[in-house]
């Protein structure tokens, strides 16, 4: 709010309507990111490979579509399948050995960066996968993920759209099924959840293949909206997500968090990053500012926690 | 109905007759008798190392006995798993009770068996039931939760033993076992804790208390068993036995003479 009023009185652009669509874009891919980073946090884990798993099934899109001249939502399949094993494979290293998830998806941080890089040259020659929108199928998968829908006179991009029913479908299942009770449970206290019959492995990996499903979902958007990939896409974006999702309350130890604070956090985030573009700011500074608000935000946790904690003996 | 089932003739809830457990060659357990009956208070006493943690595994399931038999209603049980026993009736409050500090009451007392509605993809959790039973569970042991939606974190260490107790009572426990409830707590909260003992005892429940206080132990126990390095020191009716007994029979009674002598005696070299 606070920040949304900064820059609304600083540039007309910024609180004219296609100013908000233009902020809402950069905002919505990363909140569909961070709404499903958020979930993981809440069960207690983090997810460095989300960022660049974006470009893995951007570029499996990219690669299966175009090198192997297959119809597009085949690719796009394709890709839901990589991203799914992958989400897999990671929960289940985690759950299984009991390393902090950091390390295990740093190691596949890592494999993915450098699998995206060899693998695209091996099929493409170069380091880009291109020529999407001459994939058979493409208008549809067009449609469904980089159309645009008109309000007042401005165009949205349905992004924001599918970022809004993310969010609402994230909070449900959170607040109101069994599913959101135990990833409160597993991120709080996973032995004590265990102890009481809560599947704490099957919820963890449930988790991180969801980050992993919204990996492709966003992978997908920015293949189908960009029709061209670069190997290095989805790179250092995952630190943005916890960034978002933390300035939106989720404790970095787990248990507690909301779907709606990481959208919140995303928002500032295409907020911020726009706001400063307006104003002819210098963009170096964006970064500062985006430290500034973690810190904050990190702060202001460590007070909820106190709070929860402090009749505790 | 308590009344009716305290009668000295109905077969006791859960009965020991000399069970015993090892661990390689170390005798962990052995030769332990005692019964608990619904509706009343089993106290098991010992020092550290005494073997109770034992005892409450090999009750709660954890571990099978190596001898002796568990009598469930006066017939033999064995269980092969936790859940066994939990499905029995048999239900255990451990020290670390289970219990997230930073949810709400109501989302930990259903934590693991959360009441649903709805079906399909549509099935959601109840919480309007959820809330409203914990209150109601809660007001029946004479808790009184000002908010359900509070996080259990914000409760005293009294308050959350006695949300433990409630859930256990709530989803059918006939036998509470109680892992050293008091000991970590001051005076007043342990009386608080007591209280809903007595509560569970007075709806029917048969609770097994355990702890290495024998003042927490006598006002509410209607038996008491006494462990020493894993064998029986007694089991005494209520009545038989008095504090000051329990307590020198839990020391070892000549070495805690010996040692009170002595204590007695070390300033004198300085004076």
């Amino acid at each position: 709010m606070v920040i949304f009023a900064f820059f609304a009185l600083q540039s007309s652009v910024f609180r004219s309507l296609s100013g908000v669509a233009n902020w809402l874009d950069p905002a919505s891919t990363l909140g569909i990111m961070a709404v499903a980073v958020a979930l993981l946090m809440i069960g207690g884990h983090f997810d460095l490979s989300a960022g660049v798993m974006t470009g893995t099934t951007a570029l499996t899109v990219g690669i299966v579509a175009v090198e192997f001249e297959q119809h597009i939502w085949l690719a796009i399949a394709v890709a839901l399948v990589v991203a799914l094993a992958i989400g897999f494979l990671n929960g289940w290293l985690v759950t299984r050995t009991g390393l902090p998830s950091f390390i295990i998806t740093l190691g596949t941080f890592l494999m993915l960066q450098g699998l995206n890089l060899g693998l695209t040259k091996l099929f493409t020659g170069t380091v880009t996968a291109a020529g999407i929108a001459g994939a058979a199928g493409y208008g549809s998968a067009e449609w469904v993920f980089a159309s645009r829908l008109e309000i007042a006179g401005v165009e949205f991009r349905v992004a924001v759209l599918w970022w809004v029913l993310a969010t609402a479908l994230a909070t449900w299942v959170l607040l109101r099924t069994r599913f959101g009770n135990w990833v409160f449970a597993t991120g709080g206290d996973e032995v004590a959840a265990r102890n009481v019959g809560v599947p704490a492995r099957r919820t963890t990996i449930t988790l991180f293949m969801t980050t992993a499903t919204a990996a492709w979902f966003v992978g997908v958007t920015l293949a189908v909206r960009l029709t061209s990939v670069q190997a290095n896409t989805g790179i250092g974006q995952e630190l943005i997500y916890i960034v978002a999702a933390v300035i939106g309350g989720c404790l970095l130890t787990g248990g507690f968090g909301s779907a709606v604070g990481a959208s919140l956090g995303a928002l500032i985030f295409g907020m911020t990053q726009l706001g400063i573009v307006y104003l002819r700011w210098d963009a170096d500074w964006f970064y500062f500012f985006l430290g500034v608000m973690l810190l904050l935000a990190v702060l202001a946790n460590r007070l909820v926690r106190r709070y929860a904690e402090a009749a505790r003996r | 109905m308590t009344d009716a089932v305290r009668g000295s003739g109905a077969a006791p809830l859960l009965e020991l007759r000399g069970v015993g457990k090892d661990f390689g060659s170390v005798i962990a357990l052995d030769g332990i008798s005692t019964t608990v009956r619904a509706g009343e208070v089993t106290c098991v006493l010992g020092d550290n190392g005494a073997g109770k943690s034992t005892l409450i595994k090999v009750l709660a399931g954890v571990h099978p006995p190596d001898r002796g038999e568990v009598l469930l209603d006066g017939a033999p049980v064995s269980f092969g798993a936790p859940r066994d026993a939990l499905d029995a009736g048999i239900a255990t409050v451990y020290q670390d009770l289970a219990m997230i500090p930073l949810m709400a009451i109501w989302r930990n007392f259903f934590l693991g068996a959360e009441p649903t509605r709805g079906r399909g993809p549509f099935r959601r959790f109840d919480s309007a039931t959820a809330k409203e039973t914990t209150r109601r569970e809660l007001l029946a042991m004479g808790i009184d939760i000002r908010d359900p939606d509070q996080p259990v974190g914000t409760l005293s260490g009294g308050e959350r033993q006695s949300v433990a107790i409630a859930r256990a009572v709530h989803f059918g426990a006939r036998v509470l076992i109680l892992d050293e409830p008091t000991s970590a707590l001051g005076v007043k909260q342990a009386g608080i804790v007591l209280r809903y003992i007595s509560q569970a005892r007075d709806r029917g429940v048969g609770v097994v208390f355990i702890t290495h206080n024998p003042h927490h132990a006598h006002p509410v126990g209607d038996r008491f068993l006494l462990l020493g390095r894993g064998r029986s020191l007694g089991d005494f009716a209520k009545g038989e036995v008095s504090v000051e007994e329990i307590t020198r029979l839990m020391a070892g009674g000549a070495e805690l003479a010996e040692l009170t002598t002595e204590l007695e005696r070390s300033p004198s070299p300085e004076s």
